[in-house]
């Protein structure tokens, strides 16, 4: 299907737009620690804290990859009102999916898999939503099957520091600080291994791109 | 442009020239690549840039100097609380800090309005912050949070916004001269910095407070402090003082910009970071380039309210 000229010129404005923001902001810079920015199709995994994420992840690659690549949200969240079903199809091409099981009418996995056949990269949060602790809550099962379908596909781990504190939950207005995206080493199922052993280490190599727990306490 | 800022500014291009060739000059000789002259090049490119914004600044007038510090301000208090502690409840007292603390002080330097401009954040923001917060409910680490935002707001905002401050000091005899003021002191204060690297470099061996700086020495931080108190006595037609009075104040002045220097590396030490940013090549934040000016401009401003008025 052909895009629409003018939805294309929003949504690339829009990318413009915040990407230059969130670095007016917080000053963001790429910490490209075990991979290397590149014309790859990936899914980038992240820390979840706000809803600055995605666009400081974005902000941070270049903007050829950051036009094709589409974060991953929960469509019971995004698609409540009009106003946010509106920020998250139309100016952040967001790929919406289900969270609950219960009230799904969508199968999750499809819309993904629909997406990356598409061509798209794509950003997820696999603990699934905003958390508000410190230690990221263990991940959900998205990212194993995703890497199972499509095991062409980079997954590339993205710590995303301070943003919990530049915007944190139930809050609309960020306050300044600075912040880094550290990107390490792509992960991908060993032959054999399980999803949870999989998960789990998929959520250690996240973690170990935290710049302040080699600092110690 | 009057004589003295034609011939601060000649003295500034010979010296940041004479610096060039020589970084140039040592880096020729080295055999290989060498990260100490490599790091020292790259901080003498940046004092190209950082000294042609701050003539820029004093040649357009009081507006462009008292906007470049808000801006200064800006930047070094999101160094300053990136590495502090707060919780989600502070987020409205941090908010207020750059829309409202950061605009507000710096307008009172702009219409001169001395008298609020002196109490303004240590009357009226140090009350009016901790009762902010205390709204929100969250208790934890109630006391340090706020203490931190405090200092982080005296430090970044009250005692930089000293600096524009000077260029409303109605001085006898020296009406509209006062950008002299701000030239003579961050020339003091970044020029004992500068001195105390090398004479560091130069004669460094017994370690002034190891544990809080590995790298300064007595023998950088006497020789910096006393060149640079000779640097201000030579620089004394900047001042309304005689020289030997612009030696006392450029003594004082680069010996609180050093203890300055000193408290930020404490800060720094104590958060196990090296540099307090990344935003200038080879010198790490706009912090760490103005931990001196912060301690030294109020006092400079103070010594030229006592003292020459």
């Amino acid at each position: 299907m052909r895009e629409h000229g003018f939805k294309r010129l929003l949504r690339h404005t829009a990318g413009a737009g915040f990407s230059g923001l969130a670095r007016l902001v917080t000053g963001v810079r790429p910490v490209w620690q075990g991979a290397a920015p590149s014309g790859r199709q990936r899914i980038f995994f992240a820390n979840h804290a706000s809803h600055g994420d995605f666009i400081l992840l974005s902000a941070c690659l270049p903007p050829s990859e950051r036009y094709r690549t589409r974060p991953v949200a929960a469509a019971d969240y995004w698609e409540k009102t009009p106003l946010r079903r509106f920020v998250a199809t139309e100016l952040f091409d967001c790929v919406l999916v289900e969270r609950e099981a219960g009230a799904r009418a969508s199968d999750p996995m499809a819309a993904m898999l629909d997406a990356l056949d598409g061509g798209s990269s794509l950003i997820i949060f696999p603990e699934g939503t905003r958390n508000t602790g410190t230690e990221p809550l263990p991940f959900r099962s998205g990212l194993y099957n995703l890497a199972t379908a499509r095991p062409h596909v980079e997954l590339v781990p993205a710590f995303i520091e301070n943003m919990s504190r530049v915007l944190p939950k139930g809050e609309f207005l960020p306050v300044p600080l600075l912040c880094r995206v550290v990107f390490g080493e792509a992960v991908k199922p060993e032959k054999g291994e399980e999803r949870r052993a999989f998960l789990d280490r998929a959520r250690e190599a996240l973690l170990a791109l935290d710049p302040r727990r080699e600092a110690g306490p | 442009m009057t004589a003295e800022s034609f011939w601060l500014i000649a003295g500034l291009l010979l010296v940041l020239t004479a610096a060039s060739l020589v970084s140039t000059a040592l880096q020729r000789r080295a055999l290989g690549p060498n990260p100490t002259l490599e790091n020292l090049d790259a901080r003498i490119r940046a004092w190209w840039v950082m000294a042609s914004l701050a003539v820029a600044a004093l040649l357009l007038g009081a507006g462009a100097v008292t906007l470049l510090f808000a801006l200064i301000s800006f930047l070094a208090l999101r160094e300053f609380f990136t590495l502090s502690v707060s919780r989600p409840a502070d987020h409205w007292v941090l908010l207020g800090v750059f829309v409202l603390i950061i605009p507000i002080q710096y307008w009172l330097v702009w219409t001169e309005w001395y008298g609020l401009f002196t109490i303004f954040i240590p009357v009226w923001c140090f009350l009016f912050m901790p009762a902010l917060a205390v709204l929100r409910g969250d208790t934890t680490n109630f006391l340090h949070r706020i203490a931190e935002t405090q200092w982080a707001v005296m430090a970044c905002v009250y005692a930089l916004s000293h600096v524009p401050a000077l260029l409303t000091l109605p001085i006898p005899g020296f009406e509209g001269k006062q950008a002299l003021l701000v030239a003579f002191l961050l020339v003091v204060v970044q020029g004992s910095d500068v001195l105390q690297y090398i004479a560091g470099k130069l004669w460094g061996r017994r370690k002034l407070a190891p544990s809080v700086s590995p790298s300064k020495t007595w023998e950088g931080f006497l020789g910096g402090v006393a060149a640079a108190s000779l640097l201000g006595m030579a620089l004394f037609w900047l001042t309304p003082f005689g020289p030997l009075g612009a030696l006392g104040v450029a003594l004082f002045i680069s010996l609180m910009g050093a203890l300055g220097g000193l408290v930020a590396s404490a800060i720094k030490r104590d958060r196990r970071v090296k540099d307090w940013g990344q935003m200038i090549e080879g010198h790490g934040g706009v912090l760490d380039r103005m931990d001196g000016v912060v301690f030294a401009a109020p006092v400079f401003f103070h010594l030229l309210r006592y003292f020459a008025m």
